[in-house]
């Protein structure tokens, strides 16, 4: 129960600062979904972003930040065990899986549904 | 012959009359406070097409024919369709009337093309060019989405100062002669910019293009805004509203109650989710074709300045950094005689 309330924790505060830049910036949803991605980066690698995983699980993971954050790992598991060469390979085969499952759970539901108004 | 009086203002000699309209709007159209005027409410955004942009073909072709339908008219009575909508090359309109046998002038003017068409219309007839025309315009919440913003299945959040695209068509058939109000001028405007670059507030862009339409307008008449019943604009929405009621008032001019937006008029702003109010260019058509022209036609309105307003610009010039140009077009409309 409490890794439930800390992931809720976690995720709430990643949205609730993609909402604040939404409602009192001029930042496009597009943009603020690349901030997000670089921001799990820079806060990976600088180890930061690996704490709070630990302290929100899913909550951490799951949203954009996540996704930076694996890209970071990857590249630096890559370059320890293959060399320089790992800054290109590291972090999309460790976000494989992430990737993979977007395009192919996409394809999916863009065949199998219909967008429809609010 | 139509006379140009002024810089930008253009008088009818026999103006033409709108001999009636249609409008055919969407769900969350038919659950504003305007519902009981439309012909039609459909349910389904699709109209029972395949795609979000076939189904707005499919809405402005319907509201022609209920437009004619409801006059008694056919297609062959008219002798040009002036029409335009928000989809790329205006293919809506095209797409719709690729079957209608009638000379065809295909026109963008963003959300201010219903002016525009009717300013067109009736220089044809007052020029004796033409009989009968229609002017018809849509805009459809899904496809404009697509086009302007993002695709629906994106499911972004909307910001706060952004309005909703109308599902609508909107048609009324211009004539010679007939029942119904007449335009009795129009004021053609000129592109304003006031350097806004976010295309998420509209209403705040175009607002000194709808300000600098109207004050030319009434220097051009020689009219005060007190002449009219009522002066509308098209669509600048809750935001953009109260800002041209600012912008008027800083030019010596107070609306009172005389003034109001179809924006703010086709959606209840506080039950309806739709931020500051709908937009596009079928959101003025709408209005103008069902219940301003019911309520012209009942004699409780008799004069309206109808002011549709445009935003000029597309994704890709604002994806470059560019600002956006506005524009308003004026039509008066009087019930004479």
């Amino acid at each position: 129960m409490t890794d439930i309330i800390e992931a809720f924790i976690t995720g709430g505060i990643i949205c609730v600062l993609a909402q604040l830049l939404t409602d009192y910036t001029k930042i496009t949803p597009a943009r603020i979904m690349v901030l997000f991605v670089v921001m799990g980066v820079v806060l990976g690698v600088l180890g930061i972003y690996p704490a709070i995983v630990d302290f929100g699980g899913a909550g951490a993971t799951v949203p954009l930040t996540g996704f930076g954050n694996t890209l970071a790992k990857g590249v630096i598991r890559e370059v320890n065990e293959a060399g320089l060469i790992g800054v290109l390979t590291g972090g999309v085969k460790a976000a494989a899986a992430g990737i993979s499952s977007a395009i192919t759970f996409g394809y999916i539901m863009a065949i199998v549904s219909k967008p429809k108004l609010k | 012959m139509s006379t140009r009086t002024g810089k930008q203002t253009v008088v009818m000699s026999n103006p033409p009359v709108i001999i009636g309209g249609a409008a055919i709007v969407g769900r969350k159209e038919g659950d504003g406070p305007l519902a009981r005027y439309y012909d039609q409410i459909v349910d389904d955004e699709y109209f029972g097409e395949k795609s979000f942009e076939k189904a707005e073909s499919r809405l402005l072709r319907d509201t022609l024919v209920k437009a004619l339908e409801k006059c008694g008219k056919s297609a062959s009575d008219l002798n040009f369709i002036i029409s335009g909508d928000l989809q790329n090359q205006c293919t809506a309109a095209s797409y719709a009337l690729r079957d209608v046998r009638v000379p065809f002038i295909g026109i963008y003017g963003a959300c201010s093309t219903m002016a525009e068409s009717l300013c067109i219309g009736a220089a044809l007839i007052d020029g004796d060019a033409a009989e009968m025309t229609a002017c018809i315009t849509s805009s459809h919440f899904c496809s404009a989405e697509k086009q302007f913003r993002y695709p629906l299945e994106f499911g972004y959040q909307r910001t706060p100062t952004s309005q909703w695209t109308v599902t609508g068509a909107g048609c009324v058939l211009l004539g010679k002669q007939g029942d119904g109000p007449a335009i009795t001028s129009f004021t053609a405007g000129i592109i304003t910019d006031m350097g806004i670059k976010d295309a998420n507030n509209m209403g705040g862009a175009m607002a000194p293009a709808a300000c600098d339409t109207i004050l030319r307008h009434l220097e051009d008449t020689g009219r005060s805004l007190d002449y009219y019943d009522l002066v509308l604009t098209g669509d600048l929405g809750s935001f953009g509203r109260s800002m041209l009621i600012r912008l008027l008032k800083g030019n010596g001019i107070d609306v009172k109650d005389r003034y109001n937006d179809c924006g703010c008029m086709v959606f209840d702003l506080e039950k309806q989710d739709v931020v500051c109010g709908g937009s596009g260019c079928g959101c003025s058509a709408v209005v103008l074709s069902s219940y301003i022209l019911e309520m012209m036609n009942q004699g409780k309105l008799n004069k309206v300045l109808f002011v549709a307003t445009g935003a000029l610009h597309s994704p890709t010039w604002v994806q470059q950094g560019e600002s956006i140009p506005c524009i308003a077009h004026a039509v008066s409309l009087e019930n004479v005689g």
